[in-house]
């Protein structure tokens, strides 16, 4: 890259984005040549991918070419519990530096671990990250990811500094003083979920801090799924760009994926994981632009190679050139996780699209909580929605009318009849972390 | 001469309407009058407080999602026709009530009808017109305070 200063601002790139760019040829030359070693790694050093390879009488020799992959086996979330805690490691404990673990909220957690390698490489993919949302030195990077076990926090903390922004290591919580901090301290840049900063526009509005008049110019947002019209009720209520960024502790948590500045599509960091989309049901491939589900397949980890992991999130490559001029491919936005997928009534339904739907009847309600109860035998779903200053009537008619619509949006884009409740404010519990959109009060 | 009446959106579920009046009553606000609409699932509380700017900011503050709106307050008198007559004045000039409610002062033989139009300032005129008594916030808590 000639000619980009360190600081540079609209229509430059930041010189750690060069991987971006990179010519194709070179790019699919890097991935072979660093999905020979995986494979080879992983072969040598995981018991469960060797035996498995074993079993199908195949060795690392047999990957000559990118589409080879196809003919080992996935890695799924189970084999990570099954193999609890340490199962999966290629790397002795000696070169562990870091282990990560998923919150686990059905039974134990899932382990993941770094070495020194996989730290920098983490911290150099969220540093790219950040210079995709056009942030650099001299920002101000409030991160509100919970620190912990969890991968957000940490994952964003070290490319924030890789990048030579300024770090705010508030972690989640405490909203009060996460709006002093970003007031005072004139924040440029928040991460957290999309669910926690609408909490945290709320939670300024209340406490007299007009968020239009901060310095806020990007929130790099993530670790749930989100929609366009989420994204569009942040921008107009606070002066940030809000971009999309895709991760996963199996693979190494954030930095997987982030929207440019065209906010058109997540880049995948392609010179590090190898992406695939293959029908969720028989695994076989899906031509690019036909959504089915994301498999990743890490090129350079050491201490957890992660090969052809299914990631449960449905999504499509799209091979489109960006207008940015980056050579890795974007993916669509992540709207749905078949983990948070629930059946109703026979019917597939992911938040998302609840989400949506009420977003276009009425653009002013981000806060939303979907209870599922069964009575004789029967589901049924209530979508509780808190009635804002913006949306509510002082007429009993007018606001019957807006229940009636969101209700029949929702019923549109499901096909099933739902009971729309508007709520009281403030009576959704917000989350510090991901939010909590479907409570499943139905016995199994 | 018109009021500003306060909405409070509330659930309809048991203990709902102690918060905001709690709220006000902490504040030695005085409420004149409310009336409630509501539908099995949730319902409007309205308000008419002499200070509703600092009401409104308390209960905003308190979480509650408030709405002013503009109403048309008439006196009347507290006998059997005085609602009846005011009725007759707005149906001869073909004016849709939004809404309405009534209440009475401890001292004197009157009562006064609240009511919500569509067009405030174009109800008043036809009132006036129609020999109605309109009354104006500072009269109406003059006379309900005296």
């Amino acid at each position: 890259m000639i000619g980009f200063s360190s600081v540079d601002t609209d229509g430059g790139f930041h010189p750690v984005s060069a991987p971006d760019f990179l010519p194709l040829p070179q790019l699919r030359s890097l991935q072979l040549q660093r999905l020979k070693a995986i494979v080879r790694r992983a072969y040598e050093s995981v018991s469960l991918f060797r035996h498995r390879l074993v079993e199908r009488r195949l060795n690392p020799g047999d990957i000559e070419t990118l589409e080879d992959i196809r003919k080992l086996p996935f890695t799924v979330k189970t084999d990570l519990r099954d193999t609890y805690p340490f199962g999966l490691f290629a790397s002795p404990m000696s070169e562990v530096v870091r282990l990560h673990a998923s919150s686990g909220t059905t039974g134990k957690p899932i382990v993941v671990a770094y070495t020194q390698e996989d730290i920098d490489v983490w911290a150099n993919v969220m540093m790219r990250s950040f210079a995709a949302c056009g942030l650099h030195r001299g920002d101000i990077i409030q991160n509100a990811y919970g620190y912990g076990l969890f991968t957000g926090g940490l994952g964003a903390h070290y490319g924030a500094e890789a990048l030579g922004a300024t770090v705010i290591p508030i972690s989640g919580g405490n909203t009060d003083r996460q709006i002093m901090i970003m007031k005072d301290f004139g924040v440029t840049a928040i991460c957290c979920t999309p669910s926690y900063f609408v909490h945290l526009i709320e939670r300024a509005g209340e406490l007299g801090v007009d968020m239009k008049k901060l310095p806020l110019r990007a929130g790099v947002f993530g670790a749930e799924p989100w929609t366009e019209g989420m994204r569009k009720h942040i921008e107009a209520n606070s002066n940030l760009k809000a971009y999309d960024i895709y991760g996963l502790s199996e693979i190494i948590g954030p930095g997987v994926g982030i929207e440019c500045q065209y906010q058109a599509g997540l880049h995948i960091f392609e010179d590090h994981f190898l992406m695939e989309i293959v029908h969720p049901d028989t695994g076989e491939p899906c031509p690019d632009g036909t959504p089915g589900e994301l498999v990743l397949t890490t090129l350079s980890k050491r201490a957890m190679p992660m090969i052809r992991y299914r990631t449960r999130d449905i999504t499509c490559i799209n091979p489109e050139p960006c207008k940015c001029g980056r050579t890795i491919r974007r993916i669509s936005r992540i709207t749905a996780r078949s983990d948070d997928m629930f059946i109703i009534r026979g019917v597939n339904v992911y938040p998302s699209q609840i989400e949506t739907a009420l977003l276009t009847v009425e653009d002013t309600l981000p806060h939303y909580q979907i209870i599922l109860t069964r009575e004789k035998g029967l589901d049924q779903v209530e979508v509780q929605v808190e009635v804002t200053a913006q949306a509510f009537s002082d007429e009993i008619r007018a606001l019957e009318e807006l229940r009636n619509q969101l209700s029949k949006a929702i019923e549109r884009t499901l096909g099933i009849r739902v009971q729309v409740s508007l709520v009281e404010p403030h009576t959704i519990q917000r989350s510090e972390g991901k939010a909590k959109r479907v409570i499943d009060k139905r016995v199994m | 001469m018109k009021l500003h009446q306060l909405s409070v959106f509330l659930e309809n579920k048991p203990g709902r309407l102690t918060g905001p009046c709690k709220v006000l009553a902490d504040a030695r606000i005085n409420i004149l009058t409310l009336s409630l609409a509501d539908t099995q699932q949730f319902g409007i509380m309205r308000l008419i407080v002499r200070d509703w700017q600092q009401a409104r900011a308390l209960l905003e503050k308190a979480g509650y999602v408030v709405k002013t709106t503009e109403v048309v307050a008439v006196e009347v008198a507290d006998r059997p026709g005085g609602l009846a007559a005011v009725l007759g004045v707005i149906e001869r000039v073909g004016m849709n009530v939004e809404y309405m409610y009534a209440f009475t002062f401890r001292r004197e033989d009157k009562a006064v009808l609240v009511f919500r139009f569509e067009d405030p300032d174009a109800a008043i005129k036809a009132l006036q017109a129609g020999g109605v008594n309109v009354i104006g916030s500072v009269e109406l808590y003059d006379k309900v305070e005296k």
